[in-house]
């Protein structure tokens, strides 16, 4: 469930294809996409808005279901999944976090975090959650009391207090500006680093990058660049 | 799951205004149901409890006069259990201090002083001594009436001969629950006396010694009344039978059993109406909770909550509000049960007071308020477990609008921004507007349905007591008379115009169906009394055959030009086939008339006269009523006006409770729906609104775009309404036709204008309290949050 399962992918991607209708079109978001994503990496998913790296990570996070191709979670194949599999597969193996954060607006910091908690089968204390993000102080604040990046951090917070073994996050920093983004950024790194955890970050923030493993890109529904950086800054030391 | 809760918690305290609403809707729909049916049981077994207890007749006959040798025969009936072999007679009362004469009935006491049926109940005083002549017991009501204690004295006019009576006791009796007069169909408590006396007394002054012309008989479960019925009437009929009747027959019971039908009837529609406008609005509030709520739930689900785990979530939401409602229903239905019960205990006198709630009942109100929440959750709730989490995760795409249909009609151009953005609105949910549309005109439905009836009321008053009765007095004799006696009427003091009249006891017969009537026999034109025809009157009865009433024609099942077989039940007691000449469409009983020659001629007698109808010259009528009080022939006096009052009081009561939670009950749906009508356009359209702000909107501006959407809804409505409203009303029209009384139809224009009022004034408070949010919209918490 974490690193020491091997060297075996978390993801295997082969052939897949994503299209729906928006409205009266036919989007194609994915054109067969082939990609291995090995376990404990921080990989970055880069590309312009509309390259289709959303649609990618709402598949693999088993949110959505691709027109064609397939993925295996550890062997597992996925593509197949019925809501109900995938649902059991989000409840225990995978964590979100999403651009606007997407807390509920009438619970508090603690009980964001415990909602995850309730459905887990070997969750983390939810304050300890959210003191590894930087918030234990914050405990019984609205979310409407606390600023962006402290809201991301809570949403962080939820997504990993089930562990889950991948973490998958669409513009985490989207909304935040430098100094809220980098505490979140630096969240999601420690949690990668402490946890062992899988982390999938999408975004159109080259910057951001430079903390990756891998650094995979996208255009067009394509993959069109996957590099190893030689060398992982800290986020102290990324400018954006 | 714990935490979930307290987002429900915290929801449920977020909406809660809304929430209040639709609970308020819910809570009186099953607090009429409560109220309707607890009352309904309760009174039920108060009713067959004092039945039982005071052993209430089923079958009763009465008769000239029968030797006591024939209850013999009577006790051998099969299925008989007990009887009393009564004598009972019609007098004139005179009461202290009232000038107006009253009638009496007269009622004999074994003189063990043990009834075997409709036994007394004793409200105060004592009963009757043994052997005593001049000792009566009065019934509680009339005594009342009158100011009556025991140890007062009444004086009663006893074959001719002025007698003093002492009441020694007041008491209730089961036949008499509803004191109605022969011939009346209104309960007169102050103008009919009834008196309990000993046997003895009472036959020896009416020469009944060893006789009876009365029985009250009870017969064994199971048995049938029909079978006793026909053996009864064979063996009474050499003794001047009048026709045994059932005890569903009897005026009092019937009465009494309609009030208690009716309210079992409201039971069963009232609260339908109201949880089904309870599942519409619980509905649309939660699909707009839905809709808010849409990247909450898709974050839901990317936690890996299931769908139904947050299906469940919004439907407990629903139930929370409904079962809160209801919860509250059932405490103020058992409450106003409580007291309705009382009401209905003393008005009708019931020596018992019996309040049940039975536990079915709460089940049933609790189980209906929990389905109409279900019914109006289900829908939002689909979209919910159905809506694919990446989708949710999106926002919701742009509402889809088109041109209205009104627009495209050419008026496009002419109609303002708002208009347009109104009538586009509603276009795009038909379904919901259509909805909104048909609850609103049910409010206004339900005004017409509970308030015409006082038109009504009023149009029996004006046909029946101005336009046919046109007498001031009615007489009538102990006995049928020479017409002499009618001339004799027109010389007592005061007496403007007389007219005699003929009535005869009698059967009528077709087929396998029979009814008793009484036949009223008319002069050939009578101005004094005429007959009802629809919403004319007419006084040029045929030359022959009967009138009928279209209620009683139907009951025995015959048309105009069609034979019935007539069994008169008194004189020679002839038996013969009769046609019926016309049908008319009257209100009150259900009536026989013939010219009174055709009817002298089939009763092959002269002039006979039953009673005579008096015009009275006012300033006279105390030395009038002296005189008939003093008349040994006179066996009842009816004066129109007493009788008018009393029908209108008697139906002013109940008119009153029906009128006040009608107005209440639909105030409320109007209220609920505008409310969450106007609070859910606002949710929608918040982004809207503050946009059109941020142009340069007024407050005023935007208020049109916001309320224009119910002012369309109401106006649409109200039509609608009126429409629904007479429809409705034609349904009580229908199961108000009763043998007793039929409602005609007729919904006056300031019905109709009190119903709209009502509707568009309780639109009007909800569109206020909602128009309060209006001022507090924040402009740029709308604008930069994203939808």
């Amino acid at each position: 469930m974490t690193a020491a399962d091997g060297d075996a992918p978390v993801f295997t991607i082969r052939a897949l294809t994503k299209v729906y209708r928006m409205g009266d079109v036919d989007v194609h978001a994915l054109r067969g996409i082939d990609l291995d994503i090995a376990a404990g990496d921080f990989l970055v998913l880069l590309g312009a808005s509309g390259s289709g790296k959303s649609t990618l990570l709402n598949i693999l996070g088993g949110l959505d279901t691709p027109t064609s191709g397939e993925v295996r979670y550890r062997g597992r194949d996925l593509t197949g999944a019925d809501e109900a599999a995938r649902t059991e597969f989000r409840r225990h193996r995978v964590g979100f976090v999403f651009q606007f954060y997407n807390l509920m607006p009438s619970l508090t910091a603690r009980e964001n975090v415990e909602l995850a908690t309730d459905i887990a089968l070997a969750p983390m204390p939810a304050v300890d959650a959210l003191a590894l993000v930087g918030l234990g102080d914050r405990l019984d604040h609205f979310p409407a009391q606390l600023s962006g990046g402290e809201q991301q951090r809570v949403a962080i917070a939820r997504a990993i207090a089930k562990r889950p073994d991948v973490l998958l996050c669409d513009e985490p920093t989207g909304a935040l500006d430098r100094t809220t983004g980098a505490a979140v950024l630096d969240a999601l790194v420690r949690v990668n680093a402490d946890l062992g955890t899988t982390v999938v970050v999408i975004t159109h923030n080259a910057v951001i990058a430079e903390l990756a493993d891998r650094v995979v890109t996208m255009a067009d529904g394509r993959l069109v660049g996957d590099r190893r950086p030689d060398r992982r800054k800290a986020v102290s030391e990324i400018a954006w | 799951m714990r935490t979930l809760t307290r987002k429900l918690g915290r929801d449920l305290w977020r909406t809660r205004s809304q929430g209040l609403a639709v609970a308020l809707v819910i809570g009186t729909g099953v607090a009429a149901h409560v109220l309707l049916f607890s009352t309904f049981t309760s009174l039920q077994l108060t009713e067959d409890r004092y039945y039982e207890r005071s052993r209430f007749g089923q079958v009763f006959a009465s008769l000239v006069r029968a030797p006591l040798a024939v209850t013999a025969d009577v006790a051998a009936i099969p299925g008989v259990t007990a009887f009393d072999a009564r004598v009972v007679v019609d007098v004139t009362l005179d009461v202290p201090g009232r000038t107006a004469p009253v009638s009496g009935r007269l009622i004999s006491v074994p003189e063990s002083g043990a009834i075997p049926v409709n036994d007394l109940t004793l409200t105060s005083g004592r009963l009757l001594n043994p052997g005593r002549d001049d000792e009566a017991l009065a019934a509680t009501r009339f005594a009342t009436a009158n100011h009556l204690e025991p140890g007062d004295t009444i004086e009663a006019l006893i074959n001719g001969r002025l007698r003093t009576l002492r009441l020694v006791g007041l008491v209730q009796s089961p036949e008499y629950i509803y004191a109605i007069r022969p011939g009346e169909l209104i309960a007169a408590d102050a103008e009919f006396g009834i008196l309990w006396m000993n046997r003895k007394a009472l036959a020896t002054a009416f020469q009944m010694q060893g006789a009876f012309n009365d029985l009250a008989l009870r017969i064994a479960p199971g048995a049938s009344s029909a079978d006793v019925i026909g053996r009864l009437d064979r063996l009474l009929e050499p003794y001047g039978g009048l026709g045994a009747i059932d005890r569903s027959q009897q005026l009092s019971h019937f009465f009494l059993q309609g009030e208690i039908d009716s309210l079992r009837g409201m039971g069963q529609t009232v609260p339908v109406v109201f949880l089904a406008v309870a599942a519409f609005l619980l509905n649309v509030v939660l699909t707009r909770l839905v809709a808010v709520e849409r990247e909450q739930i898709a974050a839901l689900k990317a936690l890996g909550y299931r769908g139904r785990e947050i299906g469940w979530h919004y439907v407990q939401w629903a139930l929370a509000v409904a079962m809160s409602g209801a919860l509250v229903g059932v405490v103020v239905g058992a409450g106003l049960g409580r007291a309705l019960t009382r009401f209905y205990t003393e008005f009708f006198n019931f020596p018992i007071l019996v309040y049940r709630l039975p536990p079915a009942v709460v089940i049933e109100g609790l189980g209906v308020a929990v389905l109409a929440a279900v019914v109006g959750a289900v829908g939002a709730v689909r979209r919910v477990v159905a809506l694919p989490a990446a989708e949710a995760m999106r926002p919701e795409p742009p509402a889809r609008y088109r041109v209205s249909a009104v627009e495209r009609t050419g008026l496009g151009r002419r109609l303002a921004p708002w208009t347009r953005m109104v009538l586009r609105h509603l276009q795009r949910r038909p379904g919901r507007a259509a909805l909104s549309i048909v609850a609103v005109a049910f409010s206004g439905a339900l005004l017409i349905a509970g308030l015409f009836s006082l038109d009504s009321i009023h149009a029996i008053t004006d046909i029946e007591f101005y336009d046919a009765e046109r007498y001031d007095v009615m007489v009538t004799f102990r006995q049928p008379l020479s017409a002499a006696a009618a001339d004799e009427m027109a010389r007592l003091p005061g007496v403007r115009m007389t007219e005699p009249f003929r009535t005869v006891a009698a059967r009528l017969t077709s087929g396998t169906r029979t009814r008793p009537v009484a036949i009223m026999g008319l002069p050939a034109s009578g101005t004094l009394s005429r007959v009802i025809d629809g919403w004319q009157t007419f006084d040029d009865l045929p030359p022959g055959g009967l009138v009928l009433s279209r209620k009683l024609a139907d009951l025995v099942g015959v048309a105009p030009g069609e034979r019935v077989h007539v069994d008169v039940l008194e004189g020679r007691r002839p038996s013969r086939d009769v046609v019926v000449a016309r049908v008319v469409d009257d209100y009150l009983g259900t009536n026989a008339y013939m010219r009174a020659d055709v009817l002298h001629q089939l009763m092959q007698e002269g002039g006979t006269v039953s009673g005579a109808y008096l015009r009275v010259d006012p300033i006279a009528s105390d030395a009038l009523y002296r005189r008939l009080r003093a008349t040994p022939a006179v066996a009842g006096v009816a004066v129109k006006q007493a009788t008018i009052d009393n029908f209108t009081n008697t139906l002013a009561a109940s008119v009153g409770i029906t009128r006040t939670t009608t107005v209440l009950f639909a105030a409320i749906i109007a209220f609920g729906v505008v409310y969450n009508t106007v609070r859910v356009a606002l949710s929608e359209r918040g982004r809207e609104l503050a946009t059109l702000r941020v142009i340069g909107f007024t407050k005023g501006e935007i208020a049109r775009v916001l309320f224009g959407e119910w002012i369309v809804l109401t106006i649409v409505a109200l039509p609608l309404g009126v429409a629904i409203g007479y429809g409705l009303a034609a349904l009580v029209v229908q199961a108000f036709n009763t043998d007793v009384y039929r409602l005609p139809f007729i919904v006056s224009a300031r019905t109709c204008a009190w119903s709209i009022l009502t509707v568009v004034a309780a639109a009007a408070v909800s569109g206020l309290v909602v128009g309060r949010r209006l001022s507090a919209l924040d402009l740029i918490a709308v604008l930069k949050t994203r939808e």
